[in-house]
C-alpha cells in the first residue's frame, strides 16, 4: 500500500466520521449539496475532459429528477426502481442524440450546439406538460407515509443523506479512476488529438465516444434523481435547461477538468461562494453569485485553463516551468 | 365540411403569415451571429444577452428619460455595438489563438455576467415600453403592427448589411478575411481592426433586434434564454457562417414554431422545432445548404 492510497483511506474515514462528530444541520446540508453537485460535475468532466463539451447535461439531470418523481407520484413506483428507470431513459436519449453526432463527425461548435438543443427540448417538454409536471412552478414528490421512508428513499435525517451522498460521490471518483486507467482513456485521448489518425490506428471512434457519453449521461441522471430525493422540490430552472448545463461547465473548469478532484473543488468553490453571499447580503445578493461566477469563468479560461487544482498540481510537479503567460503551451479544453 | 375547411384555412393562413413575420426577426438575430462566426470564427453564446441589454436600454431611454422611440433606437444600436466591440476587445482578443471551445465557454461566462448584471442593476421585474401598437385586421385575420414593423426593419437591416459587405471597402475586407485568414494580413488588411469592426456590426444588429423585440415582448434579465437557443439552432441549421442558409433556416424554424403553436401550446411548437433540428443534424450535419462530402 503506497502513501497516496493510505492518504485517501484516511481522508475517507475522516469524511465518514464527520457527521457523528459535527452535528450542525446547516453545515451538513451544505456538505450534502456539495457532494451531490460534485458528483454531477464529475459526471460532466468524464466526457468534458476529452473535448466532448456537452451543454445537454442539464437535460439528463432534469430527466433523472423528473422521471423519478413522476413515477413515484403518479404510478407509485418506488425510487429504488424509478431511479434506474430514469437513468435508463437518460441513457437512451443520450444514445439517440449522440450516435448520429459521432457517426457523422459532429464536433466542436456543432456538438456544443446540438447538445444545447437537447437541454432546450427537455426544458420545454417539462414546461409544456405542466398538467403532470407542474411546469415552471416546480414539482414536489409526495411525502411517504411514516415508516415507509426507506421504500420511498426519503429520510428526514441529514446524517443519512450525508452518508448516501458521500457514497455516491466516492463511486463517481472510483468510476473516474477506472476510466483513467482503462483503454478508453487512451482511445479518447487519441480521438481528441486527431480523429482520423485514431481511426487509422484501429480505434473505433464512434463506439468509444458512445461509451463515455453513456457513462456520463447515466451518472448525471443519477445526480438529478438524488438531488430531487434530497431537496424534495424540483423546478425546471434548478435541475434542467441551459443555465444548469453552463453551471456544470463552469464549476468543472474552475476546479480543473483534468484531475479527478477538480470538479469537486469547483463545487466547493461555487456552493460556498453562493452560501457566503446569501448569508452576508441576504436577498440583496440575488444575482451577485452568478456575476462573480461569470467573471471568474472568463478569467479562468483566459489565464488558467487547467483550473485551480490542475494548475496547483502542475506547479508542485514542475515548479520551474512558468505555468502561464501568453506564450504558454495552449491547454485545450478540447483539442481539435 | 366546406365551411369547416374555410375557417381552418383562415387560421392556417394567419399562422403561416405570422410565422413569416417572426422569421424576419429571427433571421436578423441569426445574421449577426453568422457574421461574427463567419469572420472571427467565434460563437457568441451570450448574443441573446446583448439583445437583452439593448432592450433594457430602450426601456430606460423611452420610459425613464422620455425620449421618443425613433430617437432612442439609434442610441441603443450604438450602445450595443460598443458593447459588442468591448466584448471582442476584452474577452475574445486574448483568446484568439485558444481552442474554439474555450472561446465559446468564455462567452458563456459573459452570459452569466450580463444576466446577473441585469438582475442586480435592474431587478427581476418584467418591464415594457408601454407602447401598444394597433392591430391590423385583414379580412378575418389579425396581425400586430409591431410584428409588421419588426419584419420590415429586419429586412431593411439585412439589406443594409448586404450592401455594406458588397459595396464598401471595409465590407470587402471583411469578406476577404472570412475567406482566408492567413493571406489577407499579407495583403495589407489589418485583421485586428476588421475583427473589431465586425464585432461592432454584430453588436449593432443585436441592438436593432432589441429595438424591435422590445415592441412585442416584456424585458426581464432572463429574456435572452427564450430566444437565444433558437438563434443558435438556426445558425447551425443553416450552416455556421452561411448567411443565406441562416436566412432560410430562420423562416423554416419560425413556420414550425408558428404552425406547431397553432395545433397545440406554443411550447410544443418549440419542442417540434428542436426535434426537427436534431433530425436535420443527421440528414444535413453541415447545414441545410451543404452538399454531402
Amino acid at each position: 500500500m503506497n502513501r497516496q492510497a493510505a492518504g485517501a483511506i484516511i481522508g475517507l474515514l475522516a469524511l465518514v466520521a464527520l457527521p457523528f462528530v459535527h452535528r450542525d444541520p446547516y453545515h451538513l446540508h451544505v456538505l450534502v449539496l456539495i457532494l451531490i453537485w460534485s458528483f454531477a460535475y464529475t459526471s460532466w468532466s468524464i466526457m468534458g475532459r476529452f473535448g466532448l463539451v456537452s451543454l445537454g447535461h442539464g437535460g439528463f439531470m432534469g430527466i433523472g429528477a423528473y422521471v423519478t418523481a413522476l413515477l413515484w407520484n403518479h404510478l407509485g413506483v418506488s425510487p429504488w426502481i424509478g431511479i434506474p428507470l430514469a437513468m435508463a431513459t437518460a441513457g437512451v436519449l443520450a444514445l439517440i442524440v449522440a450516435y448520429p453526432c459521432f457517426r457523422f463527425r459532429i464536433t466542436g461548435h456543432y456538438f456544443v450546439l446540438v447538445t444545447l438543443a437537447l437541454s432546450g427540448i427537455v426544458l420545454q417538454v417539462i414546461t409544456a406538460t405542466r398538467d403532470y409536471t407542474g411546469g415552471s412552478l416546480g414539482y414536489t414528490p409526495q411525502r411517504a407515509p411514516s415508516g415507509k421512508g426507506l421504500l420511498a428513499l426519503q429520510f428526514d435525517d441529514k446524517t443519512t443523506w450525508y452518508l448516501i451522498a458521500l457514497a455516491i460521490w466516492v463511486a463517481g471518483l472510483v468510476i473516474w479512476r477506472a476510466i483513467d486507467r482503462s483503454m478508453i482513456r487512451h482511445a479518447m485521448e487519441a480521438i481528441s488529438e486527431d480523429e482520423d489518425a485514431a481511426a487509422a490506428a484501429g480505434v473505433n471512434v464512434t463506439a468509444e465516444k458512445l461509451k463515455i457519453t453513456l457513462i456520463s449521461a447515466l451518472m448525471t441522471a443519477l445526480a438529478g434523481a438524488l438531488y430531487c430525493q434530497y431537496q424534495m422540490f424540483i423546478s425546471p430552472d434548478t435541475v434542467s435547461g441551459i443555465a444548469v448545463s453552463l453551471q456544470m461547465v463552469f464549476a468543472a473548469i474552475v476546479g480543473g477538468v483534468y484531475v479527478a478532484l477538480g470538479p469537486t473543488v469547483g463545487a466547493v468553490i461555487t456552493i460556498v461562494l453562493a452560501e457566503v453571499l446569501r448569508i452576508s447580503f441576504g436577498t440583496k445578493a440575488v444575482g451577485w453569485d452568478n456575476l462573480v461566477y461569470g467573471v471568474l469563468l472568463v478569467l479562468f479560461i483566459i489565464f488558467l485553463p487547467k483550473g485551480i487544482l490542475g494548475s496547483v498540481i502542475d506547479r508542485i510537479k514542475s515548479p520551474r516551468k512558468p505555468s502561464r503567460g501568453h506564450e504558454q503551451q495552449i491547454v485545450p479544453i478540447a483539442r481539435r | 365540411m366546406q365551411s369547416f375547411l374555410g375557417i381552418f384555412d383562415i387560421y392556417l393562413l394567419e399562422a403561416v403569415i405570422n410565422g413569416i413575420l417572426l422569421g424576419g426577426v429571427l433571421a436578423l438575430l441569426a445574421l449577426g451571429l453568422n457574421l461574427i462566426f463567419g469572420v472571427i470564427d467565434v460563437t457568441w453564446i451570450c448574443y441573446a444577452e446583448l439583445v437583452m441589454i439593448g432592450m433594457y436600454g430602450m426601456y430606460y431611454l423611452v420610459q425613464v428619460f422620455h425620449l421618443p422611440y425613433w430617437a432612442a433606437a439609434p442610441l441603443v444600436i450604438l450602445l450595443v455595438a460598443l458593447l459588442g466591440a468591448a466584448l471582442h476587445f476584452l474577452v475574445i482578443a486574448p483568446l484568439l489563438t485558444a481552442p474554439p471551445i474555450n472561446q465559446l465557454l468564455a462567452t458563456g461566462g459573459v452570459l452569466f455576467i450580463l444576466q446577473s448584471f441585469a438582475t442586480v442593476a435592474f431587478g427581476i421585474d418584467f418591464r415594457n415600453l408601454g407602447i401598444r401598437l394597433p392591430v391590423l385586421a385583414l379580412g378575418e385575420m389579425n396581425f400586430s403592427y409591431a410584428r409588421l414593423l419588426s419584419f420590415g426593419a429586419a429586412l431593411a437591416g439585412m439589406i443594409g448589411v448586404y450592401l455594406f459587405l458588397t459595396r464598401t471597402f471595409t465590407g470587402t475586407a471583411i469578406r476577404a478575411i472570412a475567406q482566408d485568414r492567413q493571406i489577407m494580413p499579407l495583403m495589407g488588411v489589418d485583421p485586428k481592426r476588421i475583427y473589431l469592426v465586425t464585432s461592432a456590426i454584430g453588436g449593432g444588429l443585436a441592438g436593432l433586434a432589441a429595438c424591435l423585440l422590445v415592441l412585442q415582448y416584456d424585458v426581464h434579465p432572463f429574456v435572452g434564454l427564450s430566444f437565444g437557443p433558437i438563434t443558435f439552432l438556426i445558425c447551425v441549421l443553416g450552416g455556421l457562417g452561411n448567411f443565406i442558409g441562416g436566412f432560410i433556416a430562420a423562416f423554416v424554424f419560425a413556420e414550425i414554431i408558428s404552425l406547431g403553436g397553432l395545433f397545440s401550446d406554443l411550447e410544443w411548437g418549440y419542442v417540434l422545432a428542436f426535434a426537427f433540428f436534431i433530425v436535420m443534424m443527421f440528414i444535413r450535419p453541415a447545414g441545410l445548404l451543404s452538399r454531402r462530402a
